[in-house]
């Protein structure tokens, strides 16, 4: 499919605003995975990040006639998602979160030392992505794995510009303590 | 003093950027400054190459997160049907001509945009490019010259939906033949399709094209041609072939 041939993502939401169920379809097929992942590493319940998603497009279904596109349309539906994730993680117990959380994602890796001492460099890096605090690892997703611009980090998590770039140089910070504390020496910071 | 606080502030600027050039993320003016930085700085460059490192690692790392099931799509279509039910309601008894005026006449325009768009399917040809591709059989079953020869994974047809098709219609018959909506719309109510047929014999295809156009509930017109054929990856020696 060649750039010209695809239909953008705001045109399909204009589709979406006169009622086309069928683009709001490859609107789904286009974004729903990166949404779950997304939610997923909020929530940590593969489930509840299931059920969000749904959510997520139905807002997106009714408020297709409100967007003005003056972000990109994954920008607003990240957005969406995650004042959802983080609506329905207030409305669970503490205790609830805590356990589901952290058996969310599986762990099928070694732990840091063990990964090191098979010098398995990218698995340390790996765990200790996963170790990092919900804040920090939100950031990192979102310019590493969405690929959102300052501009973008700072409309979906509701902070300026100049903290989204601080809070990522902190996360990264922290990250780099984590390896350290698990043998990986960087050098940095 | 200035010049010398002002060039750490810079580099501390460059090195707050370093996430997103490495995403390549950052504007054009940026990204020039911080490729000018990089160049002359050894040691921004080694840590750019850590950068680098995360973002690999980062990706990895979400890409084993998984998919969520096909239920995800099937309650947001329930949940979206249900509130349709509430603003409109449609009676598919009538005539095309019938049902139109009745949409024009009794609904919003979101519903009425709906009405336009959403509906029974037309088979598209594209025609010229591919069109030799599409053979009849002596029986009238259509068959394509190109799956002959060689296994596919996958064709793409482009569906234009014509107005007596409910959404649970249309998502019914892409069940049933394995199908999904992989772009579009193109026009007016028209979508590329995507049937996997991997592993499948040529006369089972030609029977699935022949259903498919005898499938006049959402198929009003008759197929003509593939729009795009995927062939099969080299056998493996074990295993199904994954596009």
């Amino acid at each position: 499919m060649s750039a010209n041939q695809a239909t953008s993502d705001e045109v399909l939401i204009g589709r979406i605003a006169k009622g086309d169920r069928l683009a709001m379809q490859v609107l789904f097929a286009r974004h729903h995975v990166r949404v779950y992942r997304f939610v997923l590493r909020l929530v940590g319940n593969p489930s509840v990040a299931e059920d969000l998603i749904s959510d997520v497009f139905l807002d997106v279904w009714r408020q297709a006639d409100r967007f003005e596109g003056r972000s990109a349309v994954s920008t607003w539906m990240l957005a969406i998602a995650r004042f959802k994730a983080l609506s329905a993680l207030r409305k669970r117990p503490d205790e609830e979160l805590d356990e589901e959380t952290a058996e969310a994602i599986e762990d099928t890796s070694d732990n840091p030392e063990v990964a090191l001492e098979k010098k398995d460099k990218s698995a340390v890096l790996r765990q200790c992505l996963q170790k990092l605090s919900p804040e920090h690892r939100e950031i990192i997703d979102l310019v590493y794995y969405h690929e959102k611009s300052v501009e973008e980090v700072a409309e979906i998590v509701k902070i300026p510009e100049n903290t989204v770039k601080t809070r990522m140089f902190y996360a990264r910070k922290k990250l780099a303590e984590l390896l350290q504390a698990a043998g990986v020496e960087r050098g940095w910071p | 003093m200035t010049t010398i606080s002002g060039k750490a502030d810079d580099r501390e600027e460059i090195e707050y950027l370093l996430p997103w050039h490495a995403a390549g993320t950052l504007s054009r003016r940026d990204a020039e400054r911080v490729e000018r930085a990089l160049a002359s700085d050894q040691e921004l460059a080694r840590r750019f190459e850590l950068v680098r490192e995360e973002l690999a690692e980062t990706i990895h790392l979400n890409e084993s997160l998984g998919a969520p099931s096909s239920q995800a799509l099937e309650k947001l279509f329930a949940a979206i049907d249900a509130e349709g039910a509430t603003v409109r309601k449609p009676s598919f008894a009538f005539d095309l001509r019938t049902r139109v005026s009745e949409f024009f006449a009794a609904f919003a325009p979101r519903t009425l945009a709906y009405a336009g768009s959403a509906a029974a399917l037309v088979i598209l040809l594209q025609a010229g490019v591919i069109g030799s591709m599409l053979l009849k059989s002596p029986e009238g079953a259509p068959k394509l010259a190109s799956i002959e020869q060689v296994p596919v994974d996958s064709i793409d047809l482009y569906l234009t939906f014509v107005p007596s098709a409910t959404t649970g219609e249309v998502t019914k018959f892409l069940q049933a033949h394995d199908a999904r909506i992989v772009e579009g719309p193109r026009g007016p109510g028209t979508y590329t399709v995507r049937f996997a047929v991997t592993g499948m014999p040529k006369q089972e295809l030609g029977r699935l094209l022949k259903e498919m156009q005898d499938n006049r509930n959402v198929v009003a017109s008759e197929l003509e041609a593939p729009a795009r054929v995927s062939p099969a990856a080299p056998a493996a020696p074990a295993g199904p072939t994954l596009k």
